[in-house]
């Protein structure tokens, strides 16, 4: 299991300096660039606005049942909501939540690319296919997903605004001012720094198991279901570094 | 031309490959033969480079690609077109976009210089009205087409097409035979065809390479397969009944000297 792990990652980090190559034209780089961050970013709004709006939501009314002590303002449950949003939810929860739709994404679209010969196609032309295929895909949604965790913040913000303003929980007023309450900057950029390792580790890992995929169909979803798994437990692991990095 | 001198190749310690030596001809279609899983594929790949022999010298017209730098064999890719058994094209690609893609990648043409040759190349496999149309919406016989056309856009000098007719249906298969064919000799490439197909073997095997259990069993062309002595290769050439009805047909026009 160790020695198996250990010549993973080796293949892994072999792969990368494939991927990280200066591209053969940069034109064409740029034009599948665009399409990247169309295809795995944009394409990804929707979702982030659903879960982020209906976890807001929840995390609010969970925080107004739970803080009833009179010793507690009223307008920690809004305060509460935006820090649980800021350092954990909007990084790491969405970031978990793309891994299985942008991961599997990825590792089926290369792997089929893969069984299909078409990457082949391509190393015979002549092109560096890891480099022509997995950077734009990396770069893209890389750049891409800081967009994704402030509109999730935002929106899972909105969600708890939902439930101060449609039920009598609790007051809007409170609730606002329970937001706007000791802010602290730098948890926005914490959030967005975890993110964007993330979404290196989601588009790198599942394009590594997508580009070595072997065999026909039930392979592709074999190492769809891998490149989630493993891209979930190294966001996990690496929430708990980078906390410790950035938040001591 | 392209030589392989002395090919071996090994798979896990299993050799598959054994001392292969064969020469293919530039403006020709060379076959390679032989039975499903008696080594050709893993030949061809050795051909193009996609796989590497442990023994052996592959040779592009003098030029020896175990001895090429990076630069040198990105150079030779660009004059190899390959047609993949499942045509490889590229799904989110229109069928102009597969042609064109080998053009944008490599060539110098303008934009409108690279139309014109995609249209050319995509008018000269036989295709209209596909232009904008996905593989995912054009039949197996189209796909090739598309695909040989993307393989000749870049005017290769070497062409390796990998089982070009399976999938296909008789009539469809002659026509991307005869397709081929037309291409070699038109553009005096050096085609190589990796195929078990005989009416292809009969219809255009100028040259012919049989692999047998990853030996070299047996070389010749369409004219001397029916008279080849050799038992590996007349156990394939004659497995099935119509060919077998044939050979019968061929021994007596050559007892009665019809046929030389």
């Amino acid at each position: 299991m160790l020695v198996s792990s250990i010549k993973s990652f080796g293949k892994y980090c072999l792969f990368m300096t494939q991927v990280f190559r200066t591209p053969d034209k940069w034109r064409v780089f740029f034009q599948r660039l665009v399409l990247e961050i169309s295809k795995l970013g944009v394409d990804s709004i929707p979702l982030v606005i659903i879960i982020s709006l209906f976890i807001g939501a929840v995390i609010t009314i969970q925080m107004t049942i739970n803080i009833v002590s009179p010793l507690i303002p009223s307008y920690s449950t809004g305060l509460a909501t935006r820090e649980i949003l800021l350092l954990e939810f909007s990084s790491s929860m969405m970031s978990l939540i793309l891994a299985g739709k942008v991961g599997s994404n990825i590792a089926s679209e290369i792997g089929t690319m893969r069984v299909t010969e078409q990457i082949d196609a391509l190393d015979i032309m002549g092109i560096n296919s890891a480099n022509f295929i997995v950077l734009p895909k990396v770069v893209g949604f890389v750049l891409f997903v800081p967009v994704l965790c402030v509109l999730s913040m935002f929106m899972g913000l909105v969600g708890g605004w939902f439930i101060a303003e449609f039920t009598t929980m609790i007051s809007v007023e409170n609730y606002v001012f329970g937001i706007q309450s000791f802010f602290n900057e730098w948890y926005v950029w914490y959030g967005i720094i975890k993110t964007v390792v993330f979404a290196y580790i989601i588009a790198s890992v599942a394009a590594y198991y997508g580009y070595y995929v072997k065999g026909g169909a039930l392979e592709v979803g074999q190492a769809s279901t891998r490149a989630v798994v493993s891209s979930s437990i190294l966001i996990l692991l690496a929430d708990v570094i980078l906390t410790k990095m950035l938040l001591q | 031309m392209i030589e392989a001198k002395n090919v071996s190749k090994w798979f896990d310690g299993q050799q598959v490959l054994y001392d292969i030596t064969a020469t293919f001809d530039s403006g020709k279609t060379n076959l390679i033969i032989g039975q499903s899983g008696s080594g050709k594929t893993v030949f061809m790949k050795c051909l193009i480079g996609l796989l590497t022999p442990e023994e052996g010298e592959i040779i592009y017209d003098g030029r020896n690609f175990r001895s090429m730098n990076n630069q040198e064999r990105k150079t030779l890719r660009t004059e190899i077109g390959m047609l993949f058994q499942g045509s490889a094209l590229f799904d989110n690609e229109t069928v102009l976009g597969n042609v064109m893609f080998p053009l944008k990648m490599f060539s110098p043409l303008s934009h409108e210089e690279q139309l014109e040759r995609a249209h050319f190349c995509i008018k000269r496999v036989g295709l209209t009205n596909a232009d904008e149309k996905y593989p995912s919406e054009i039949s197996g016989g189209m796909q090739k087409r598309v695909a040989i056309a993307r393989a000749i856009a870049l005017n290769p000098k070497y062409l390796f097409c990998d089982e070009p007719n399976s999938g296909l249906d008789p009539r469809t298969s002659i026509l991307i035979d005869e397709l081929l064919s037309d291409i070699t000799h038109e553009y005096d490439i050096t085609t190589i065809i990796n195929t078990h197909d005989m009416n292809s073997v009969l219809g255009i095997g100028e040259k012919i390479v049989f692999i047998n259990k990853g030996h070299c069993d047996w070389v010749g062309n369409d004219k001397t397969i029916f008279r080849s002595t050799s038992q590996s290769l007349n156990d394939f050439v004659f497995a099935s009944k119509l060919f077998r009805e044939v050979k019968k047909f061929l021994e007596k026009e050559y007892e009665s000297g019809k046929a030389r």
